[in-house]
Formats: C-alpha cells, structure tokens, sequence
C-alpha cells in the first residue's frame, strides 16, 4: 500500500511537469471545456426567455446553476483514455506498462487525478467568474453538501471504470474512433450534459438512470441543486456503487482477455 | 535446469494474420470472408543460458529475434514449447519476475517524452519500489559508467538520439534487474556511442553478474560483447556457439594480404585479387589452400610483409543467412 502510495505521488510530480510544458494546450483545452456548458447555459436562456423566464421546472437562474456545476462535476470525472490507449496499442507503448510489475490502471488513475488537481482550481475561479455574469440561483443544504462529495467520487469511479474499460476495445480493433464516437453521443444526451435530465420525455429518462450515464455526470449536480430527496439521493449513491462494481469486474475481465489477445498478435 | 537463468525448448510462435488482394473487390469479400494466414516466426528452437552470460542473438530482419526476446520477457505467449526464465515462465507476468528482468527496446522509448529523465527515474523507482539509498548507488554508478552527467536534467525531447538511449538504458536498469533483454541497442547510433555503450554493458555485466542477451545489426556489437551466439534465420536456429567457430564453420575463405616491392606484381594464380593499392595486395584463397599458396608467394615473390586473415564478420554472417541451414 506504501508502494502504491508513492506511485500516485511521483505520478502527480511527473503529470504536473508535463504539463507545465505545454502550458498553451492546457489553456486550448479548459476553453473547450468552459465553451461547451456556455454555449448550452446561453441556449437554454433564451430559450427560457421566450418562454416566459422557465422551461419546465429550470428558470434562468437553475440553468446558470446547473450548466456551472456541469462544468465543475465533468470537469472531475472527464478522462481521456479512450485516445490513449488506441495510441498505446498503436504504437507499441503498452508494451512497457506490461513490464512493469505493477498494474497499468494505477498510472492511469494517478495522471488522471494529478492532472484535475491542476486545473480545478483554475477551473473553479472559472465558474464564479461566469456565476457573476450569469447570475445562478443555488441554495445548498448541508446534507446535499455531505452527499455530494462521495457522489463525486463515486462518479468519478463509474466513469473511470466504464471508458478505461471500453478504452481496452483497442486491443481488438482499429476503428476505435467510430466506438468512441457512438460513447460519447450517447454522453452527450444521456449524461445530462446537453439539458438536464429532467427536461427529457421518461424513456429517456428511464434509460439514463438505467444506463450508467446519469451516474457518471448529472447526479452529482442534481444532488446539489436540491432536486433530489433523501430518499432519491440514496437510492443514487447505491445505483453508482453497483456501477462501480460492475465496472470494476468488467475490466478485469476484458483486460485480462485484451491482454491475451495483445500478447497472442504481437505485441 | 535449475542452474540456467534462461532456459528454451522447443518454442514455436505462430502468428495468424489475416491477409486480402488490393482493390475495392477484394476490401468487400474481406467483409464476411477474412482469408487468413499462419505465419511461423519462431519454429521450434532451444537453448540454455547460465547466469551470467552474456550471449548475441543474430538473424536477419524478420529471423524471429524480436519474437523470441517479447516471449522471454512475457509480452508474448509462446504457440508451443518451454520458455524458463529464473525458474518463472515469462507469459504468467508475475510481479517478483517483472523486478527482476528488463527489456530495452532500441526503437521505442519509455522515459517520458516531455520531461527530463531524473523524474522519469523517479517514476521507475516508486513502479518497482526501489529502496532510497539503492537507487542512489545505483543511479551513481550508471551516471557515472554512462557519462549521464548534465543530461539527467534536460527534457528527454531534447536529447540526441544517443544520449537519449544512454537515458533509456541507465532508466531501464535502476530496479537492477538480473536479466536483461535488449533488441537493437545501438541502432542509429554513430560509431563513439556505439562503443560506449558496449563497453558499458560488458561492464554491467562483469560488474553484476547479469544474464545479457542482445540483438544487434552492428557485428562489432557482437564482436566485443559476446563469446557465444546463437544465430536464428526464418525462425529455426542455425548456429549456437563460439563466434570463432561460427567463423570456421561458415567461410571457405581466407584473405592474404600481401606487400611487395613490386607495385605491378600479377597475382592473379595465386587467387582472386580483391583489392591492389600501391603495393598491397588482397587476394581471397579457399581455406584449405591458404598454406600452400601463402608457401608459394613467399617462395616466388619479393615479400615484404604478408597476413593471412579471416574474412570481416559482417561478410560471414552474410553468407550464413545467404545459404540458410548450414
């Protein structure tokens, strides 16, 4: 446990000093990440306004409050392993991780984590830059507060697990990107990242919360907005920790047949 | 067995690729008809190697070196046969067997790109759970057999393409690793950092005992590192010995280079003149024949000075992979 503690901390001083090199790409890459919520915070608004001030149960101000907590809560739990690994298989990178006599996932959490330590202060002084101009109506409880934090984490398990996982269809295909592309469409609508959950018709609803979508990105926001109820909250916090399960021994079997194939084909 | 530190029998990798015709008919029958083919990279060889050793595996582009090395080291799964290394078989991935291999690979890198190599190493240090003062030694003493110096400090991007694979080799042996796999270490490189990092690893092997197996295209490579070589072509081996027998065993040739006093001089029945310049002479004799005829130009010439040699390495080795099974 000492061992691994110390990977994660050489992993966050290796992680921050890649990433101090390429400071320009970290800025391009934060815009998109700020542009997107933006355009749909803006949308939603002038939606709403033509609309009388709301569009179902979301006003103005939930719209601020939500789109901004998206920001934040995909912020968290965003990875980018579905192009790494195609790349690492691609270029024979994996190799190195197999030698390794330690599993590769550690690396991988380690960065992941490193690097949202860098940029979610920067992106918290984002937020309520963009809070003063957008005005968000948000009155938090202390029990949502105590909730949401293990929300996040949870969701930021579920998600790791889930793309780590379909990440590994590398070692099967080289058209990952057209598997990455059907993922992160149904991300898009399912996730709440679009519009909230709430504004869908209920099949589309039921999916997401059938689905692990909505556990890997809106729950956490809804939580914090008072949408929910104890009771709602806790049926939540259970639905992330079965995903969290299935997604732990889903990747443990896909790894082990992804690295039987990598080591059958050449690797 | 027990005493081998790598230990081979009969091991075999065959590879199924899968293979069309160009052109757009071809590309849509691939759709639901995939032809495939079996490709035999490894085809049943076996060797032993006793710790310590130091042995160059030779073989054309394509013999199947690569192949053998990933299934010693465990990236591969052999087709069939027996694969020990330090007693462990390779595939099972074991951690106490990945602390005590290493496998550096000339054309690929593991240091991280964008970041001096200290801190790669200290990234290799926590993987492999490197106690703090072993580390310490062991960085000092590569940094000091491999003149790291001023590079540890750089960003590896910056590095030439040799003083990066100084960097690659010293990161790779930090867990001081009992075995050591290295495939093309030298490859790209001019001919001073050749020699550097062959005198480095003779010294990494004297000083710690290390199991060395390398492949190499450079023949002075294997010239000055290793006694025995293990020669592989179309994945089937071809010679396992001494590079001294393989040299006898291979050439039917002997070179005599000759001086005379006589820049003009025909040698033409003695041999085949290879080269002439101002007076020395080159002549290739059949092997057996090289004492009568070194006899008779001694005899008939005005000699100077007379060698009798054994034709370059990279010469022999050409003509074992040229005529395959010996």
């Amino acid at each position: 446990m000492n061992g691994i503690r110390e990977l994660y901390a050489q992993q966050f001083k290796t992680t921050f000093a890649s990433m101090l090199q390429y400071r320009a790409s970290l800025v391009i890459w934060m815009i998109g990440h700020v542009l997107e919520p933006l355009v749909y915070l803006v949308v939603w608004s002038t939606v709403s306004n033509s609309g009388g001030g709301s569009v179902g149960s979301f006003t103005i101000g939930d719209f601020a409050a939500y789109f901004l907590l998206m920001m934040l809560v995909n912020n968290v739990t965003y990875t980018w392993i579905m192009y790494e690994y195609e790349y690492r298989v691609r270029e024979g990178n994996l190799s190195f991780a197999l030698l390794r006599p330690v599993h590769p996932i550690h690396s991988d959490i380690a960065d992941n984590i490193s690097s949202k330590l860098i940029t979610l202060p920067l992106m918290l002084i984002i937020a309520v830059i963009l809070g003063w101009f957008f005005h968000p109506t948000l009155t938090v409880t202390p029990w949502a507060i105590a909730v949401f934090l293990p929300a996040l984490v949870l969701a930021f398990l579920v998600r790791f697990f889930l793309e780590w996982t379909l990440a590994l269809s590398a070692f099967w295909t080289t058209r990952v990107a057209a598997i990455n592309q059907t993922y992160f469409v149904m991300v898009l609508f399912l996730s709440g990242q679009m519009a909230p959950l709430a504004l869908f018709p209920s099949p589309v609803r039921v999916a997401a919360a059938i689905l692990p979508f909505r556990w890997m990105i809106s729950f956490p926001v809804e939580l914090l907005l008072g949408r929910l109820t104890p009771a709602e909250a806790l049926t939540g916090i259970l639905a992330q920790i079965v995903w969290v399960m299935i997604g732990s021994v889903l990747l443990r079997i896909v790894w082990r047949a992804g690295v039987r194939v990598y080591s059958a084909v050449g690797a | 067995m027990s005493s081998s530190a790598i230990s081979v029998r009969d091991l075999r990798k065959i590879y199924v690729v899968t293979e069309r015709e160009s052109g757009i008919a071809a590309s849509l029958r691939s759709l639901w008809h995939r032809e495939t083919e079996k490709v035999s990279a490894v085809d049943g060889i076996s060797f032993d190697m006793v710790p310590g050793e130091m042995v160059g595996f030779l073989g054309p582009n394509g013999a199947g070196k690569t192949t053998t090395l990933k299934m010693l080291s465990g990236l591969l799964h052999p087709t069939a046969g027996m694969v020990a290394v330090l007693g462990r078989i390779p595939h099972k991935r074991e951690k106490g067997f990945l602390r005590r291999i290493t496998f550096v690979m000339g054309q690929r890198n593991q240091l991280v790109w964008d970041i001096p190599a200290m801190d790669s190493y200290e990234l290799n240090r926590a993987v492999y759970g490197i106690p703090a003062g072993d580390f310490r030694q062991t960085l000092g003493e590569l940094t000091e057999l491999l003149e790291l110096g001023p590079l540890l400090r750089k960003p590896v991007r910056n590095l030439s393409l040799g003083e990066r694979m100084k960097c690659e080799i010293a990161g790779a042996l930090l867990h001081r690793p009992q075995v050591v796999f290295l495939d093309e270490p030298t490859i790209g490189l001019d001919v001073t950092m050749q020699r550097r990092i062959r005198i480095f690893l003779a010294e990494y092997n004297r000083r710690y005992g290390a199991t060395i197996l390398l492949t190499s295209h450079y023949m002075a490579d294997v010239e000055a590192l290793c006694r025995r070589v293990i020669v592989i072509h179309h994945g089937k081996l071809l010679f396992d010995g001494n590079l001294a027998d393989l040299v006898r065993r291979f050439t039917a040739h002997k070179t005599i280079v000759v001086r005379l006093e006589d820049y003009g001089a025909d040698l033409k029945r003695y041999g085949e003149v290879v080269s002439c310049e101002e007076g020395s002479f080159t002549l290739r004799v059949p092997k057996a024949e090289t004492a009568r005829i070194t006899g008779r130009i001694l005899a008939e010439m005005p000699v100077i000075d007379l060698l009798v040699e054994d034709p370059p390495i990279e010469e022999v080795i050409e003509r074992v992979f040229a005529q395959g099974a010996p």
